[in-house]
């Protein structure tokens, strides 16, 4: 190992041990793996009316459940990170070693990504497991369930790289968790509401037509949701909320899913940096 | 060849002068206390030393290297003041962690903590540490890797007697092995006998940077004398030295340096009544008082 890889892997398994025995891991992975459980018992009654498989139905369900989730999921793990370690003092030690401030970061992102693929990749298989046994054509569905497992993680690092970032600007643990309870809202929910207000004053006029689809796209979780539906028939028709996704192309959404994670990592070290320990 | 040479440092901030023209060595197998109220700048200093924060003005070279360069932080060993680990975390973890990130072997993790005296809690998580065991784990990293520079920033606090005792021993050991140290400290007693040299800060300005029996020389402060008289002769010896009465027995005097054999010569004189005369130096803490406020008055 290089001497720039090595000091990412040791912080990283550090942070992943602190995980487990926080029980971040733990919490998460009963999360999702609570929530895929209801949503297929749910999913599974209303297949024939549809006429698509069960775990494409699952999977719609799993998109909205996902978008809620999984960025709630990731700043509740990253917004300590920089803001505890100054804190305790370590940040300052850290930095003394000959480690620098991406490396630190790094470490922590690959741990919390871990824990997050962790969780939903138990909640998303047992979904697909249920689906499986009480559907025997839901393999058809096997591809937007895959699709929607990477997507999420992506939108998983969107939302830790948002926490550090947060961490970082507050320096103190309570505003830090305070900032990532409003982030939370404002792109997982309060945003959604600001554009339906917008769109129902506009009555269907240039903002509507020229302006939202672009909106959308700037918004990772809604990229995230509008990605998922569109890729796939079956899903936009399980969710019954294709309109929205059919204006806007898969690919479009797909760029912004996957640019969004690294411009937020670019944030967050931007963010780290201007902290003086 | 030094280990650290400031020359002219400076840092203000928002108009505040925290650190005005500081100059100073620490040389290979040298300790030096550096010592100070709070708020006198001892942690910025050492801050700007790790290359933590940047000097308004001024030269330093750490190792040879600018502060904060990966020469410099390679060699260099840092112990902040009251630092807290992951309480998660057990002690051989988190110094397995900080070996990995010097990279060493993290096996040397038990002879790390068994050198500061922490081998019966290492696998126990730091959580259930007291405050002397998180600082004893504090000094087990800055000890990793055998740092020519160790910025230890009250390194003492929190630990008890026989503990600073175990503490010195192993900064003694370092100091033979050639490392150079510097160190913050509110414990005066403890880094007289300790240190080879005293650097003293205040308002951050440096008021004296010397071994403690030249700073005794300079400050030329009155040595005291005190006299235990028999019962009941006080009052005559106090009469006879012209000196201050304390209690019923006791008796005070000061003198200066030159001074103090024909004091005592009076005070043989009167044999008939004293029991007994102690002979007390100026404390460390009144060479710091005096050196601390010199520019005030």
């Amino acid at each position: 190992m290089t001497a720039l890889i090595r000091p990412v892997f040791a912080l990283g398994a550090t942070e992943f041990r602190v995980a487990l025995r926080n029980r971040w891991v733990t919490i998460t992975v009963a999360l999702m793996a609570l929530f895929a459980l209801v949503l297929s018992a749910a999913g599974s009654a209303p297949t024939g009316e549809v006429g698509v498989d069960a775990l494409s139905v699952t999977v719609a369900s799993l998109t909205s459940l996902g978008v809620y989730l999984v960025p709630l999921m990731a700043l509740l793990m990253s917004f300590d990170a920089v803001a505890g370690e100054v804190e305790r003092g370590t940040l300052s030690l850290t930095l003394t070693y000959p480690v620098s401030r991406s490396g630190i970061l790094m470490g922590k992102f690959a741990a919390h990504l871990t824990v997050l693929t962790i969780a939903v990749g138990a909640g998303y298989g047992l979904a697909a497991i249920a689906a499986l046994a009480t559907d025997p054509e839901a393999l058809t569905g096997l591809p937007a369930l895959v699709r929607l497992f990477w997507s999420s993680i992506l939108l998983g690092a969107v939302f830790l790289a948002l926490g550090y970032t947060l961490s970082a600007i507050a320096r103190r643990p309570g505003a830090a968790a305070g900032l990532a309870i409003g982030v939370w809202l404002a792109f997982v929910v309060l945003y959604d509401l600001g554009l339906l207000a917008a769109v129902v004053a506009d009555g269907g006029g240039v903002f509507t037509t020229h302006a939202l689809p672009w909106l959308l796209l700037a918004n990772p979780a809604d990229a995230f949701r509008l990605y998922n539906l569109a890729a796939s028939e079956a899903t936009a028709a399980a969710s019954g909320l294709g309109g929205a996704a059919q204006t806007i192309p898969a690919a479009h959404a797909l760029i912004s899913v996957l640019l969004w994670p690294v411009g937020a990592f670019g944030l967050a070290v931007a963010a780290l940096r201007r902290v003086t320990p | 060849m030094t280990r650290l040479t400031l020359s002219q440092v400076t840092k203000r901030y928002d108009g505040v002068t925290a650190l005005d023209a500081v100059g100073f060595t620490v040389a290979p197998g040298e300790r030096v206390a550096l010592l100070g109220h709070n708020g006198a700048g001892k942690s910025t200093l050492m801050k700007i030393i790790l290359g933590l924060i940047p000097a308004t003005s001024g030269q330093i070279k750490v190792l040879d290297a600018a502060p904060g360069s990966q020469a410099a932080r390679e060699g260099t060993a840092y112990l902040p003041e009251n630092v807290a680990f992951h309480p998660a975390l057990t002690g051989l973890e988190q110094i397995r962690l900080y070996l990995r990130l010097r990279g060493c072997d993290p096996a040397q993790a038990m002879g790390l903590l068994e050198r500061v005296g922490l081998g019966h809690a290492a696998r126990r998580r730091i959580g259930t540490y007291s405050k002397g065991m998180r600082q004893r784990v504090g000094l087990a990293q800055a000890l990793i890797g055998q740092p020519r520079l160790l910025i230890l920033d009250e390194p003492t606090s929190g630990l008890d007697p026989v503990s600073r005792r175990e503490f010195y021993a192993i900064l003694d050991g370092l100091a033979a092995e050639g490392a150079a140290i510097l160190l913050s400290s509110h414990a005066l007693t403890e880094v007289e006998a300790r240190t080879d040299r005293i650097v003293i800060l205040s308002q951050g300005r440096l008021m004296a940077n010397d071994t403690l029996h030249a700073l005794r020389r300079q400050a030329a402060l009155p040595i005291r004398l005190q006299i235990s008289a028999h019962p009941g002769a006080a009052d005559q010896v106090a009469a006879q030295l012209a000196g201050g009465r304390r209690n019923g027995v006791m008796v005070d005097l000061t003198c200066s340096h030159h001074e103090k054999l024909t004091r005592l010569g009076h005070i043989a004189a009167l044999k008939g009544l004293i029991e007994d005369v102690e002979i007390i130096p100026p404390s460390l803490e009144d060479l710091y008082s005096h050196f601390s406020r010199r520019d005030d008055q």
